[in-house]
């Protein structure tokens, strides 16, 4: 089974106790890329590339790794798993990232 | 079988000896006081090259048990002992151990727990790790300690149980006594216990997540899954004492007993004063006095269909208690004991003698006046009181 | 046959190794034996008691023992008023005394109590033989030519499984220098 079928089936309470696994034991991980926690934004953190200094302070500090570090160290916000939380903006020293609608 | 001859051993000793034929890989443990010499003398085994495992001292009781957990999730045989205080401080990671379902052996040396300052026997320590889920076996003697070793590690990680295991000895009177004992062969102890075999350890190579959050909608079905492994404890241990007496030529059950076929008053203790209230009663009995006596090896999980089986032919029990639970109704194996008698329909009176704490020695002729006393609730169809504090001076 | 022995002595003196050795010596001429001691404080100095069963049967019973057959008192200061600590002692029973011997009023005392009065000068051996003060493993050795419960050869087998070396050595010394000197006094 995988990780997303019994993650899904849990959710939707299809289990009894015989059908779970040993201790809470998650025998697939990683179970938290089937959850795309970006759908939980309200806002979301734009980056201006052209103020971006590469200080990555935002890929430090963003909670949920939503954050990718690119190869010349400029930064990529993954709107998958990004909840909009805005710290990346209150982090950000030179204002290269806003929140907008959508 | 291959007997070997009869050695004398301290206890603790004879602890230590078997879990260096139980050929441990992991050994994480904070001697300091309270302890015994076990770990002791295993730190000297791993450091002669006697015994091939990981010694891991560590700060704390805590820590101690929390690295038992790791290593046995990573498939080793682990092992540790403690006691009194040191389990105290056990304490969460006992209930994480069992629910990570992580079986470890452990021994502990009953003692009493502050204040006052008093280190010496008593069952206060393990009675207050009852209801974590391990698994609670008893020695009434230093044999005895020595072969539970064996036995609770072949319970402990049998692929039905996958539980820790504690094997209790009195302190003092069983880890600081010297008795002979026999073991058995290292190539026995190798055959009983081949090196174990655990399907999800933890390696890089195949991640599982262990210890995750179950929130209110899974945990009760987590929990009851737990509650049947320590369901299947009877049936697997059933199956390790039996092997283990085709070794040793010592057979184990649920508890150790005397005279009790035909007994009509019966007394129910735990650890080493078995002997002593037994010896009384063969006095006793050579007197026509039908007194039975029963020392508990297996307290938890209860073993209640055996004790029904036994129970039911009694006309009266007395049941002893090397530890109180404050604010109940009296020690914590009277209680177990009232509940079987009860929801089994078994109405004879049952008494609760509290004994022993702090280490007060139990003397042969206390012990008979126990077994009189359980006689006399036979003759006269009940008990004056339920829970008697012996030998209090008031 | 159940032989209950009782040790006195002071914290540091071995009186818990004796007791052990003699279990241990019991066990390996093939009899039954217990040894446990009884903790108390655990000071240097302070009075410690150890009790050692003997037996052909196997031994259950787990308590103190408060009638012996036997005292063996291996400190030279507490030897002096044995009459302290022969509480419970059988009538018949033997004391084993860290004494020389010299006093008339002791020796009238068990006569009368009815006692057996056994005594070495361990002191003085040890202080002979290793010029230090060791007292348990001469009076058990004392102990055990008298009663015959095992024969020195058995008892020394023992102390080689503790001891090596020097001390080895010194322990089989005062052995031989025991068995020697013991005194029975009141037979």
């Amino acid at each position: 089974m995988s990780a997303k079928s019994d993650v899904k089936k849990i959710l939707k309470g299809e289990f009894t106790y015989k059908t779970l696994p040993m201790s809470a034991m998650i025998l697939s991980p990683p179970t938290s890329p089937e959850y795309k926690t970006g759908t939980w934004r309200v806002k979301k953190p734009v980056i201006d590339q052209s103020k971006c200094i590469r200080c990555l302070l935002c890929w430090v500090y963003c909670p949920d790794m939503a954050i990718m570090r690119l190869e010349d160290d400029h930064v990529k916000i993954d709107y998958d798993y990004c909840k909009g939380c805005g710290i990346c903006v209150s982090v950000c020293p030179v204002k290269a990232i806003k929140m907008e609608e959508g | 079988m291959t007997q070997v001859e009869r050695l004398a051993f301290m206890g603790d000793e004879a602890v230590a000896y078997a879990v260096k034929q139980c050929n441990v890989d992991v050994i994480a443990a904070y001697p300091i006081t309270p302890q015994t010499i076990i770990v002791e003398r295993l730190s000297e085994y791993v450091a002669n090259g006697e015994l091939d495992a990981a010694f891991i001292p560590v700060e704390s009781e805590h820590s101690a048990i929390s690295a038992c957990v790791g290593a046995s999730l990573a498939g080793a045989r682990v092992y540790t002992s403690t006691c009194s205080q040191g389990l105290a401080l056990m304490h969460e990671i006992l209930h994480a151990a069992s629910s990570m379902r992580a079986p470890i052996g452990m021994t502990i040396a009953n003692r009493s727990l502050n204040a006052p300052l008093n280190i010496h026997c008593e069952h206060s320590d393990v009675m207050n790790a009852r209801d974590t889920g391990w698994v609670h076996l008893f020695a009434n003697n230093v044999q005895q300690a020595y072969d539970l070793t064996f036995i609770s590690f072949k319970v402990a990680e049998d692929p039905r149980v996958l539980l820790p295991v504690s094997v209790n000895i009195d302190a003092f009177v069983l880890s600081h006594s010297v008795e002979p004992i026999t073991p058995i062969t290292d190539e026995d102890a190798a055959k009983y216990l081949p090196p174990r075999e655990y399907e999800y350890p933890i390696n890089p190579d195949r991640p599982i997540t262990y210890g995750t959050m179950a929130l209110p909608d899974t945990y009760m079905e987590f929990k009851m899954q737990f509650k049947e492994a320590l369901d299947r404890v009877p049936e697997v241990f059933e199956e390790a004492v039996k092997e283990y007496e085709k070794i040793s030529g010592r057979r184990y059950w649920y508890y150790d007993s005397y005279e009790i076929e035909d007994a009509d008053a019966l007394v129910i203790v735990l650890g080493s004063t078995y002997g002593t209230v037994k010896t009384a009663a063969k006095k006793l009995r050579a007197e026509g006095l039908k007194v039975g006596v029963m020392g508990l090896t297996m307290f938890r999980p209860l073993p209640e269909k055996e004790l029904v089986k036994v129970l039911r032919n009694m006309k009266a029990v007395v049941v002893m208690d090397r530890a109180y639970s404050y604010g109940g109704l009296g020690g914590p194996l009277y209680t177990d004991i009232i509940g079987v008698l009860y929801r089994n329909g078994i109405r004879i009176p049952a008494k609760n003698i509290v004994y022993g704490l702090g280490g007060r020695d139990f003397k042969l002729d206390e012990a008979e006046a126990i077994l009189r006393m359980a006689e006399k609730g036979v003759r006269e169809g009940g008990f004056e009181t339920h829970v008697d504090w012996w030998g209090v001076r008031r | 046959m159940l032989i209950e022995v009782r040790w006195h002595g002071r914290g540091g003196q071995g009186v818990v190794t004796g007791s052990n050795l003699l279990a241990r010596a019991m066990i390996l001429e093939g009899k039954y034996a217990q040894h446990f001691p009884e903790f108390g404080p655990e000071r240097a100095g302070a009075p410690v008691k150890s009790y050692t069963r003997i037996s052909d049967q196997p031994i259950e019973i787990h308590c103190g023992i408060y009638e012996p057959d036997m005292v063996i008192v291996i400190d030279p200061v507490m030897s002096k008023n044995p009459q302290e600590y022969v509480y419970g002692l059988k009538k018949g029973g033997d004391i084993f005394l860290n004494h020389s011997g010299g006093d008339e009023e002791i020796v009238e005392w068990a006569r009368s109590a009815g006692f057996k009065l056994h005594v070495l000068d361990a002191r003085k051996i040890s202080l002979e033989e290793i010029n230090r003060e060791i007292y348990n493993v001469p009076m058990l050795a004392a102990m055990l030519k008298v009663k015959k419960l095992c024969s020195l050869q058995t008892f020394e087998k023992v102390l080689a499984q503790r001891f090596s070396g020097k001390v080895l050595e010194m322990n089989l010394k005062l052995v031989k220098r025991a068995s020697e000197e013991v005194e029975t006094l009141v037979g």
